[in-house]
C-alpha cells in the first residue's frame, strides 16, 4: 500500500473495508496462519530454485478466492507469484 | 413446546442485549408468551436495559444451584403482558455454570414459555458455549464494521458446528448517511460475505440511547426508527414475509424516513 493511496479520498472506504474482509476471512475460514503460508513460502523456494533462479525477496505467496471455470462458484486459491532472474542450466534440459 | 432463540455477535458491544430486549418485549406486544434469559454471568445488564434492575431477588445461579425455585427467580415485567426475565448471577463468573445445566434450564423454560431469549455474552469461551448449549435457534448482530464483521463469521461458524443451522442475521447500528457516500458497507455487502439470511436491519438512533437511560425498551415507542425496525424482526421471527424496501434508491429525508420501516430486500 502505497501512502499516496492511503490519503486518497477518491476510492470508497467501504470498498476498501470489504475487499480487505474478504480476503481475511478466506484465512479465518481456512484456519490458515500466516507462519502456516511462510512454510509453503519455504518449501516453494526450495523446489523451484533447483531449476531456476528466482527473486526471493519479492516473492508473494498468498490465499485468496477465485471463480471457478466449471461452475463459477468461488473458491480458495492459493496464488504464488514468483519472479525470475534466469534458468538454470539443470532447467534447460 | 417453546422456541429458545440466542442472540450472539463474537465481538462485544455490537448490541445484543439491546436486540434480546427489543425483541423480547415486542414478542410479548404480539402477544406471545416470552422469557428474556441474562447469559452474561458477572456481567449483567439486561435487567437495566429492561429496567427491572430493583426487581432482582434471585438469578439464574441461585436456579442452577438449587437455591430457589425457578418460578421465584422469574421476574415479572408488569408493564407486558407475559413478560418475563431471569437475571444472571453479578457476583459469580462464567464458570459457575455449564452447558449441560444450562440446556435443562432452557428446556424447562421452553416448557412454559412461547419464545425463550438468551442473550449471550461477547466471545467463544465458557459464557458463550453456555449461552448457547439449550438454543434451538441463533441471530447473529453485527455492526457494519471489518471487525464486528469478522467476529461474526466466526460465531457463524461456531454456530454451525455446534448444531445450530441457519443463524439469522441483524445489522445494527447502520447509518445511511455514510453507506450513502460510500463509508460503510451496504446491507448487500454484508450479506455477500457472511452469506446467511437477514432478519433486521436496524439503524443507528438516538432514542435506543435514550430508551436505555429510562429502562424502556425502544421497541415500544412508536415514534423510534429502530422500534420500528425491532416490530418488522419480531414479525419476520413469528414467520410471517415482511418486505425489505429499498433505503438508497430514493431522496427526500422524509421518504428515506418511510423506507425505514422496512429496508432493503436482500438478494
Ligand atoms: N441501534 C443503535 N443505535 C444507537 N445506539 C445503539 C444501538 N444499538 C446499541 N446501541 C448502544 O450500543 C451500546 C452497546 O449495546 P449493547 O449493550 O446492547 O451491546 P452488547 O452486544 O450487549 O454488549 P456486550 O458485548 O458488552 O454485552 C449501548 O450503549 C447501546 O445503547
Ligand atoms: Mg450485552
Amino acid at each position: 500500500m502505497d501512502l499516496f493511496k492511503m490519503f486518497s479520498k477518491n476510492d470508497n472506504s467501504k470498498d476498501i473495508a470489504k475487499e480487505r474482509l474478504k480476503l481475511v476471512l478466506i484465512h479465518d475460514r481456512a484456519n490458515v496462519s500466516p507462519q502456516f503460508l511462510e512454510m509453503i513460502k519455504g518449501e516453494i523456494i526450495k523446489v523451484i530454485s533447483d531449476y531456476m533462479e528466482i527473486d526471493e525477496s519479492a516473492l508473494e505467496i498468498k490465499l485468496t478466492r477465485t471463480k471457478r471455470d466449471a461452475d463459477n462458484s468461488t473458491v480458495p486459491a492459493l496464488v504464488a507469484n514468483i519472479p525470475i532472474k534466469k534458468m538454470k542450466e539443470t532447467g534447460k534440459i | 413446546m417453546g422456541e429458545v432463540i440466542v442472540v450472539t455477535s463474537g465481538k462485544g458491544g455490537v448490541g445484543k442485549t439491546t436486540t434480546t430486549a427489543n425483541i423480547g418485549t415486542g414478542l410479548s406486544l404480539q402477544g406471545k408468551s416470552v422469557v428474556l434469559v441474562d447469559a452474561d454471568i458477572g456481567l449483567r445488564n439486561l435487567d437495566v436495559v429492561m429496567g427491572l434492575e430493583n426487581r432482582i431477588v434471585y438469578d439464574l445461579v441461585d436456579v442452577v444451584e438449587g437455591t430457589c425455585r425457578l418460578r421465584q427467580a422469574l421476574i415479572k415485567d408488569k408493564r407486558f403482558n407475559n413478560l418475563y426475565l431471569l437475571p444472571a448471577a453479578q457476583t459469580k463468573d462464567k464458570n459457575a455454570v455449564n452447558p449441560s445445566q444450562m440446556q435443562k434450564l432452557c428446556l424447562d423454560l421452553a416448557e412454559e414459555f412461547e419464545y425463550v431469549i438468551v442473550d449471550c455474552p461477547a466471545g467463544i469461551e465458557q459464557g458463550f458455549r453456555n449461552a448457547i448449549a439449550g438454543a434451538n435457534k441463533s441471530v447473529v448482530v453485527t455492526t457494519p464494521e471489518v471487525s464486528a464483521v469478522r467476529d461474526a463469521d466466526r460465531i457463524i461458524g461456531l454456530l454451525e458446528a455446534n448444531g445450530l443451522k441457519n443463524p439469522q442475521l441483524i445489522i445494527n447500528r447502520l447509518r445511511i448517511d455514510m453507506v450513502k457516500r460510500g463509508d460503510m458497507m451496504n446491507i448487500d455487502d454484508m450479506i455477500d460475505i457472511l452469506a446467511i439470511d437477514l432478519i433486521g436491519v436496524v439503524p443507528d438512533d438516538e432514542l435506543i440511547v435514550v430508551s436505555t437511560n429510562r429502562g424502556e425498551p425502544a421497541i415500544a415507542n412508536e415514534a423510534s426508527l429502530a422500534g420500528q425496525a425491532y416490530r418488522n424482526v419480531v414479525r419476520r421471527l413469528m414467520g410471517e414475509d415482511v418486505p425489505f424496501m429499498n433505503l438508497e434508491s430514493d431522496s427526500g429525508f422524509m421518504s428515506r424516513l418511510a423506507k425505514m420501516f422496512g429496508f432493503k430486500k436482500k438478494k
